[in-house]
């Protein structure tokens, strides 16, 4: 198993509206996979507990955004590596999605959405019978 | 960029350009251009102190507190260990891999020491949160002036 060594720094986003509270938003990390019958998307939303998470689809668009909780006021920090804000991502999904039938679950910081595809986009089996 | 005409007709010019090149790349490369990303290691930390307590917190998203050691030792080191396992689907095709997997191993030496029984951790949401407790020692003591 490899180390990791290098730090996967932040990246910051920007908001498609402005917000209406101040403070930095993040891209957050994420990993797609395509099966025969979904594509899954996983992303990293640490602190954001699953029921401050805002995820739309509409037109062939997913919308991420993830609200921090604020935190407590830290009265003296001692180091400081990384910041805290909201998770914001949108991602235009080309295969054809069963819009209905998208679900999502959120643990530990990890969001998993699975967006299943149309029936008319899966590759099918066609059995050939020996004649 | 600046004018490629410089570049060929100030010798010196270039070289302070070339300098400058060199130097943004180091920063680059140090700090991603920002101010906060200078973490010496994964995960990055955020330390603070509160009284008696001293909070550390680090986002590890998808992990449980038992995929996670912590240790206290020699008075005022805090090691951080773990392992970020892969989730590898049976079959598919990836379209993005931006998350990081493996065994991450980060030391930190707190600015005092430590009461290594008094350590709590918890991880929620991704976030793990440990808060420990000055040592006695280093705790500030009122001294009681009499009156001579």
């Amino acid at each position: 198993m490899a180390n990791i060594t290098h730090l996967p720094t932040k990246d910051r986003a920007e908001a498609r509206a402005e917000a209406t509270r101040g403070g930095v938003f993040f891209t957050p990390r994420v990993d797609i996979v395509e099966t025969d019958t979904e594509l899954t998307l996983f992303a990293e939303v640490p602190g954001v507990a699953p029921e401050d998470i805002d995820l739309r689809y509409e037109k062939g668009e997913l919308v991420l955004h993830g609200r921090v909780q604020p935190r407590t006021e830290r009265a003296r920090m001692l180091l400081q590596e990384y910041e805290e804000g909201d998770f914001y991502r949108a991602f235009t999904i080309s295969e054809s999605i069963d819009a209905g039938r998208i679900s999502a679950e959120c643990k530990n910081g990890l969001l998993t959405v699975h967006l299943p595809k149309v029936e008319a986009v899966r590759p099918r089996q066609i059995s050939v019978r020996s004649a | 960029m600046r004018s490629s005409r410089w570049q060929t007709f100030n010798p010196v010019w270039n070289q302070l350009q070339q300098l400058q090149e060199e130097m943004n790349r180091l920063f680059d490369r140090w700090s991603n251009g920002r101010l906060f990303s200078g973490a010496a290691g994964f995960p990055a930390l955020n330390v603070w102190e509160e009284g008696d307590a001293v909070h550390v917190e680090a986002e590890l998203p998808g992990l449980d507190l038992k995929d996670v050691e912590i240790y206290v030792s020699g008075g005022n080191q805090l090691t951080i260990k773990g392992e970020r396992k892969p989730h590898l689907p049976e079959k598919g095709v990836w379209h993005r891999q931006e998350r990081t997997f493996g065994s991450f191993h980060r030391s930190l030496t707190l600015p005092f020491p430590v009461d290594a029984d008094k350590v709590e951790a918890r991880l929620e949401n991704g976030v793990l949160h440990i808060q420990l407790t000055k040592h006695e020692s280093a705790r500030p003591r009122k001294i009681v002036v009499k009156a001579g």
